[in-house]
């Protein structure tokens, strides 16, 4: 091909990409009037927060959404890799927060998945219309109001759509602090974000229902319980649970010989964004995990719910210890056998620490 | 970990949001703090980079030499693999794996060029002289 041709090709995208509509001088901004954008720690349980608001009238919180949701998890994925590091999660899998939570509370759930674009683009546009604020799942890379250093093909993020002004949709990314808008040609493409856990236009909302009552809310903690309860202690799969965090122990007390300093330093380095990158509340999930049953504790009355908030304070607080530790072996500052044996430690005993105070509520549910 | 410990490390997510935090006050009650950001996970995020620009770089290299075509660089810049490309692209994966070879990847046609240049947000000339603006 000769650079003539190249140059025709090249125009054609560069209208496709650049796209940026007509001017719309003072169109009305169009939010629905029923939403309210807060700011959350987790997208997921803050989308879930933010679109049950208006049904549970406030009452449902993020930690509530996040316990309710049985969020806390722990899992390190053998023989698989994320960005070239170790494949750890801190928390449950992409879409049950808010499945599980609705589920629980007995409010119908209206969801979808499309092949078309325009098909995604056109319930999206109806659902509006009918004044339904709505989740999104969506990819990070080409998200372009978060900072380039933060753009991973991560597909499992959250937002709501509440409003359209123009070419532009009205966005209420929980993680931000404040709203933002994409053009549709900006939100089409995360929207159809490719790779694992492609979103395919994923768009989802709650019906309106009859409201939520506190023994309702009650009976969803202790299911939530329960669940997380059986995520952390049953699964019979040594990495997964309380197990897995103790294998992730033992590896990385491994790492320095079996990768070298260095490579030991990137896959520590990406455990600790698993664990502390946004959307975490800080401690991988612990301290969102220690709110909610402090918020169960106002439902249940049940003393040792606080005493096991506490226990989930000091997990968090020692995966964050261990986080230090980590970044002094990734700085460079550390990293003889002996600080890969500590680092390794910390995790036996977290999972030690996680145990009992599972244990400690299989009792009360 | 307590609302006064929380980190207040500027980060450059920090430039544009404070992030949520939950955190006791002086009664042990769950509360939230916003956080600017935490040196430790800066770091981490840093690691992360100069493992990506050292890819990018040795693939730069491996397309200048010849050795292969300038999907490589394009794939380690965006941070894509051969199956993110692949849906992406809608191409199978043994095509992929056959442009990423020099000799293959000139004959390309405009329409299979486009088709990359739109998975990689570029221009199709951009794709092929290896050029990037941002």
């Amino acid at each position: 091909m000769n650079r003539e041709e190249v140059n025709k090709v090249s125009e054609v995208i560069e209208v496709k990409v650049n796209e940026e509509g007509p001017d719309y001088p003072n169109y009305p901004i169009t939010p629905l009037p029923n939403y309210e954008h807060r700011q959350a720690a987790h997208c997921e349980s803050g989308v879930t927060r933010n679109l049950l608001s208006p049904v549970s009238a406030g009452k449902i919180t993020e930690p509530l959404a996040f316990g309710i949701g049985a969020g806390l998890f722990f899992a390190h994925i053998p023989f698989m890799k994320i960005n070239n590091g170790p494949a750890i999660a801190f928390r449950t899998m992409p879409g049950q927060i808010f499945n599980r939570t609705c589920k629980s509370l007995g409010i119908p759930v209206i969801r979808k998945k499309f092949n078309s674009k325009e098909k995604a683009e056109a319930f999206l546009k109806e659902c509006l219309a009918d004044g339904h604020p709505v989740g999104l799942q969506v990819g990070v890379y080409y998200l372009p109001y978060f900072p380039k250093e933060y753009r991973f093909h991560f597909n499992a993020h959250n937002l709501v759509v509440y409003g359209k002004n123009a070419d532009n949709y009205l966005v209420s990314d929980p993680i931000m602090e404040h709203t933002t808008t994409l053009d549709s040609y900006q939100l089409e493409r995360v929207r159809f974000a490719k790779g694992a856990l492609a979103p395919k236009g994923h768009i989802y909302y709650p019906e309106r229902g009859a409201g939520v009552t506190d023994e309702q809310i009650k009976q969803a903690i202790k299911k939530g319980i329960r669940k997380n309860v059986y995520a952390m202690l049953n699964i019979p799969l040594p990495f997964v649970g309380v197990k897995g965090i103790k294998t992730t122990g033992n590896k990385i007390k491994k790492w320095r010989d079996k990768l070298g300093l260095k490579k030991a330093g990137s896959y520590l380095a990406q455990m600790v964004r698993m664990q502390e990158e946004i959307g975490t509340g800080g401690g991988g999930f612990r301290f969102i995990y220690a709110a909610f049953l402090q918020e169960a504790h106002a439902y249940m009355q049940n003393d040792s719910l606080l005493e096991i908030s506490q226990t989930f304070t000091t997990a968090g607080d020692l995966w964050r210890t261990a986080a230090v530790q980590a970044a002094g072996i990734y700085k460079g500052r550390i990293g003889s056998q002996e600080d890969f044996n500590v680092m390794g430690d910390y995790l036996h005993e977290i999972s030690e620490l996680e145990k009992n105070a599972f244990l400690a509520l299989r009792k009360i549910v | 970990m307590k609302k006064e410990e929380v980190p207040q490390d500027l980060s450059s997510l920090g430039n544009i949001t404070k992030e949520v935090c939950y955190a006791t006050d002086n009664s042990g009650k769950y509360t939230t703090e916003l956080s600017r950001g935490w040196e430790v996970k800066i770091k981490a995020l840093d690691v992360a980079w100069e493992d990506i620009e050292k890819r990018i770089e040795a693939a730069r290299e491996q397309v200048v030499n010849n050795n292969a075509s300038p999907l490589l660089f394009f794939m380690e810049y965006r941070l894509m693999d051969i199956s993110i490309l692949a849906d992406y692209t809608g191409f199978w994966k043994w095509q992929i794996k056959r442009h990423l070879k020099p000799a293959v990847f000139n004959k390309l046609s405009i329409i299979k060029l486009r088709k990359y240049a739109e998975a990689f947000n570029i221009k199709a000339a951009d794709l092929v002289i290896m050029n990037i603006y941002e």
